[in-house]
């Protein structure tokens, strides 16, 4: 494409101000974290302060932020792994059986709001007396997480071709030894895609975890909600338990760009 | 002894065959039954709940009372309607606004540069940041005395806003956050749409003698249109859901004056500060109702462009 040196400047500068506001949100949060109060509160001190770690030991001291820490990562990795467990199968069905009442069921998760089902469990969950377990927790994020990664991997079996099962079923495998040997070794690419996504999103999940979890088993989300009190806002604090959670799940994206953006695409593209 | 072992293996190979045969429902039933037990199951206890006057206590006797509660329910001027408007206005806005600025982000970056890589990190950032965090991170900027975006005001001589704080630009402030948060997922999906066309009708209308306006105009943008209508889709159904940005930004109720409460807010108060499980329930259904339509609209739109 032939463009003239006008348009290049145009986007160069219009590229500049999309980041620049994409970032500079994040950057100043970061910044007020390692602020005292009275910095944040200072205009003067907006770039040039004296950084300080007191937020970050008030947050793990007296938030108790390890914990939570704790808790989000066991809750996000046990929903992926079981997700991908129960779910790889039944996207390899879906896809080689073009199974689609119920590839629309799996879709119908991803629809409706989860509140409505929040109702329910909280009645079923209550009365089991689960409430506040980490079980229910992860129970629930595999409801983000199954439809995720059943429509991300269906997507990704739709382009394996069929020719490799069947060498595999002439060299004398079964057609469940063909899956195992065969189509899972050769997903891999796609179950770190969904995998991936799938622990961002139930590491982010703050709806869930807000109603079933109890005080000791919180996750990070609502760790940093429940810090808002009725009091006035310790907004140094407040920012570096915002700082803690986010950072984590930036730094992740960071190195795993290719697959994120491969599942968030995922079958946007197709006719 | 043989036999012991030859009938072991027969068994082995009848179960192995067994499973192959059936490895279809093998594979997907214990998915499906799982999505059906944890979702199907508590959408049509939803639908019972909506019919009985349950509230109180989850263990409480619940009778049934038939269509009362939607009666009450879409009589409600107070706090139904309104948060029926809020919900529409924020997906309309932002939608809007989303689309629009993600369709000019896609297209700026759509052919290679220098630099590309760092500005899809950026693009990256705002998506996968904890939505929770991201509204305090607003609460802080958008602060009426400490925040830098109302001394960025003063100083070019603007009077300070009260954004979040105001009861009538609270609602639009959520809006912005939104903005910024979910533009680069319309990003990301236009540019894959943009990078899957074939370029030969482009070249042909530029060598037809077509300004770059004029393509984009009646060539690209058609060409996208399904694209366009999915991120419309996707973004639409989650905008429509919205909760954990507007509960950070304002708390429970949207507010004192309930100013940024939508559908999905109002029925979490009812259900889990107020115990009106029944009423929550009616409110959760006329809410899925209202977003199944808004798919079945878009997705008959989407298969009138593909034919």
């Amino acid at each position: 494409m032939i463009q003239s040196r006008r348009y290049k400047v145009f986007r160069f500068t219009m590229l500049v101000l999309v980041v620049l506001f994409l970032v500079l949100p994040i950057v100043w949060m970061v910044l007020a974290a390692f602020k005292t109060n009275v910095d944040i509160y200072d205009v003067a001190k907006t770039i040039a302060f004296m950084p300080t770690l007191e937020n970050f030991t008030k947050v793990f001291a007296q938030g108790n932020f390890g914990a939570y820490i704790i808790n989000s990562s066991v809750v996000a990795l046990s929903a992926t792994g079981a997700s991908l467990v129960l779910g790889v199968p039944a996207a390899f069905a879906m896809s080689r059986f073009v199974m689609n009442k119920s590839a629309l069921v799996v879709l119908m998760a991803r629809v409706i709001p989860g509140i409505s089902l929040l109702v329910p469990w909280y009645y079923i969950f209550s009365n089991l007396r689960l409430v506040g377990s980490l079980w229910v927790l992860i129970l629930s994020h595999m409801f983000v997480s199954l439809p995720l990664i059943v429509y991300i991997m269906m997507g990704f079996f739709d382009g394996l071709p069929l020719e490799i099962e069947e060498a595999g079923l002439v060299d004398g495998l079964t057609h469940i030894g063909a899956f195992w040997h065969l189509m899972v070794p050769l997903s891999r690419g796609g179950m770190a895609t969904a995998g991936i996504l799938s622990f961002i999103f139930s590491w982010n999940n703050f709806m869930f975890a807000l109603v079933l979890s109890g005080s000791s088993t919180k996750t990070l989300p609502v760790a940093i909600y429940d810090f808002i009190g009725y009091a006035s806002i310790d907004w140094g604090a407040l920012m570096a338990a915002s700082t803690v959670v986010t950072v984590p799940i930036m730094v992740i994206a960071l190195f795993t760009q290719r697959y994120i953006v491969a599942g968030l695409t995922a079958g946007a593209t197709k006719g | 002894m043989t036999s012991v072992l030859t009938s072991r293996a027969t068994r082995r190979d009848a179960l192995s065959h067994w499973a192959n045969k059936h490895r279809r429902w093998l594979f997907a039933l214990p998915a499906m039954t799982f999505i059906v037990c944890l979702i199907a199951f508590p959408v049509v206890w939803t639908a019972w709940l909506s019919l009985t006057d349950a509230s109180g206590s989850v263990r409480a006797e619940s009778t049934f009372v038939g269509l009362k509660n939607y009666g009450d329910v879409l009589t409600d001027t107070h706090r139904f309607w309104p948060a029926v408007g809020r919900t529409v206005s924020f997906t309309v806005v932002v939608l809007f606004f989303e689309m629009l600025f993600g369709l000019g982000i896609a297209l700026l970056l759509w052919r290679p540069f220098r630099g590309e890589k760092w500005v899809r990190i950026a693009i990256l950032m705002p998506l996968v940041a904890t939505p929770v965090a991201v509204g305090m991170m607003w609460r802080l900027i958008f602060d009426p005395s400490i925040g830098p975006v109302n001394r960025l005001l003063v100083a070019v001589g603007i009077p300070a806003q009260p954004w979040l704080a105001g009861e009538y630009t609270a609602l639009p402030t959520t809006m912005f956050m939104d903005i910024w948060q979910w533009t680069p997922m319309v990003v990301l999906i236009l540019l894959a749409g943009l990078t899957s066309l074939s370029d030969e009708p482009q070249e042909a209308a530029r060598v037809d003698g077509a300004s770059g306006w004029q393509t984009l105009r009646w060539i690209t943008l058609p060409m996208l249109r399904p694209t366009l209508i999915v991120a419309l889709l996707l973004r639409g159904i989650d905008a429509l859901k919205t909760f954990d940005i507007l509960i950070a930004a304002k708390g429970k109720g949207g507010g004192s004056f309930n100013e940024v409460e939508t559908l999905n807010l109002y029925a979490y108060g009812l259900s889990f500060d107020y115990n009106e499980y029944a009423l929550s329930s009616t409110v959760l259904i006329l809410f899925f109702v209202i977003i199944v339509t808004c798919i079945f609209l878009l997705t008959r739109k989407r298969e009138e462009s593909a034919s």
